[in-house]
């Protein structure tokens, strides 16, 4: 048996709040180069903290998560200008207090990373993305936006953010604000005054397929850690509990939520990943468009699908994929036991023939092909309460 | 949780309790805490040959997949069906009901490099110490 945890004298990147973390006895790990926690035993460990999340509340630090500002310079339009060039939805469509799931691609239609653009105000967009690729991206959106007027500024460091995630996270919320949550949509944003911290961005954004809200709050660690107890305390009659990575993840995936590297990536393309909703073609041009064109017009090689186990054994990510003859067909992207499910299921690129849903594909489990079947995806979708308003 | 003093301890944290060349192995209390909840087992097949530091099957959590290493050689004479349905068996009881394997000893003196409970409790505090350092 192999011990997992990483020690914390290491050299790993820290978010303000890894001390909490580490007070509160959670289990640490390597996340992208981040010392994150992957589980907290006081919650009562993944499986607990999942069910908290989907059927109460959860709390989620993913202050390891990265901010680009892009907003005009000497003359206004330059910002929508960049964000438009750099990234595939389409940013026009956006009001104030409007956010829109999206992405970052390279010249050949491939992933730079996915992306929430926010429009903050006239010609002013904030781009949050993933931890891992915080530097990439920095780097990236400063190259491609140079020829355009506007600024860009890496926020990243100046943002504790914790995402409140569940039913009863409005709730909680509620108890902290002022700002009038029922007035802000999914995927949309306000600011407000949150445990007396004045204009804060609060967005109904998440990454977990529930209701829910991240906060961006001043990233000292007084203020992260007065707000993450404030938040615990708020929601302790909902049932809160401090949630890890590792609930992230299964939250995520049952979801059929991309995460970067896995079903995204410099070498996957936005069609075969499934993403074509969120990828406006008709816009103008982007960095991508004509490489997409393209692919577009060869046709797909290979297509994102879920997975559910038949036989006994759990895909994890990297597993190959056969058909019953043992051709090899793909690999599992991201493959865990689902907790709301209760069932093992994955998502795989195999080629399009393969992708009908009941058609059964091998994985190869360790030195067994263990058979599991196509299904339709979302695994989970949450059931929208009817809005009375 | 206390850890048993007729048992022997691997580097790997299994436990294995011998009468004579009768031996039972399974994970340690500590091991199961740091997996999480076990939701799937693999065990081998009756009259499988173990060799010592050998895999010989794996435990998983949601998260992760825990090879399981043999602490000493011999062959399977029976393997823990409950375990099964009811993989949680090895958080609540790691010692007792959540053994892995019953084994028929090919040297029962190979017991004798493993540690003994108070060296493997000292063990674990070295490793608790090196994770909060």
């Amino acid at each position: 048996m192999e011990s997992v945890n990483s020690p914390a004298n290491s050299t790993l990147r820290k978010t303000p709040l890894n001390a909490l973390h580490r007070r509160l006895d959670a289990k640490m790990v390597n996340f992208g180069g981040w010392d994150m926690p992957v589980e907290y035993p006081s919650s009562g460990g993944l499986v607990a903290e999942h069910k908290a999340v989907r059927n109460n509340v959860g709390v989620f630090d993913v202050s390891h998560m990265g901010d680009i500002r892009i907003h005009g310079a000497k003359h206004p339009g330059g910002a929508l200008q960049a964000v438009q060039h750099l990234t595939m939805n389409d940013a026009s469509k956006l009001a104030f207090g409007q956010a829109q799931y999206s992405a970052m691609l390279y010249p050949q239609g491939t992933f730079v990373d996915d992306v929430i653009v926010h429009r903050l105000r006239e010609d002013d967009y904030l781009l949050v993305i993933n931890a891992g690729t915080r530097e990439k991206d920095v780097q990236w959106v400063k190259n491609n936006t140079a020829k355009f007027n506007c600024v860009v500024d890496n926020l990243s460091d100046s943002y504790t953010q914790l995402a409140i995630q569940g039913p009863k996270a409005v709730e909680v919320l509620r108890k902290l604000t002022d700002a009038d949550l029922d007035a802000v949509k999914n995927y949309w944003f306000t600011h407000g005054t949150v445990c007396g911290l004045k204009n804060t961005l609060i967005a109904r954004t998440g990454y977990t397929g529930e209701d829910g809200f991240e906060i961006y709050i001043p990233s000292d660690i007084a203020t992260s850690e007065r707000v993450w107890d404030a938040v615990i305390e708020a929601g302790k009659e909902f049932g809160i509990v401090s949630c890890g990575l590792g609930a992230r993840n299964t939250l995520r995936l049952e979801s059929k939520m991309a995460l970067y590297e896995h079903e995204i990536s410099d070498t996957i393309n936005v069609w075969e990943a499934g993403l074509e909703r969120y990828c406006k073609m008709d816009k103008g041009d982007f960095v991508g468009r004509a490489a997409l064109e393209k692919a577009r017009a060869d046709g797909l090689k290979r297509t994102l699908v879920g997975l559910e186990m038949v036989d006994r054994g759990i895909a994890r990510d990297g597993y190959r994929c056969f058909d019953e003859n043992g051709k090899a067909l793909g690999v599992v992207t991201s493959g865990s036991p689902s907790p709301t499910l209760c069932k093992n299921i994955a998502l795989a690129y195999v080629p399009p023939a393969f992708a009908e849903i009941g058609t059964p594909i091998y994985v190869e489990i360790r030195t067994q092909k263990c058979k599991a079947q196509v299904v339709p995806t979302p695994f989970y979708k949450r059931l929208r309460k009817a809005t009375a308003k | 949780m206390a850890y048993p003093a007729n048992y022997r301890y691997s580097k790997e944290h299994e436990w294995i309790e011998a009468k004579g060349d009768a031996a039972t192995i399974g994970i340690t209390d500590y091991a199961q805490q740091e997996l999480g909840d076990v939701v799937f087992v693999e065990l081998p097949a009756v009259g499988t040959k173990l060799t010592t530091g050998k895999t010989f099957g794996s435990v998983e959590s949601v998260k992760a997949v825990s090879e399981i290493y043999a602490p000493a050689s011999g062959e399977i004479v029976s393997a823990n069906g409950e375990l099964q349905n009811k993989p949680e068996t090895i958080n609540s009881d790691p010692h007792g009901a959540g053994w892995l394997v019953k084994m028929k000893l090919a040297n029962p003196a190979e017991l004798n490099g493993l540690m003994d409970a108070a060296a493997y409790e000292k063990y674990i505090e070295e490793k608790k110490k090196e994770a909060s350092a």
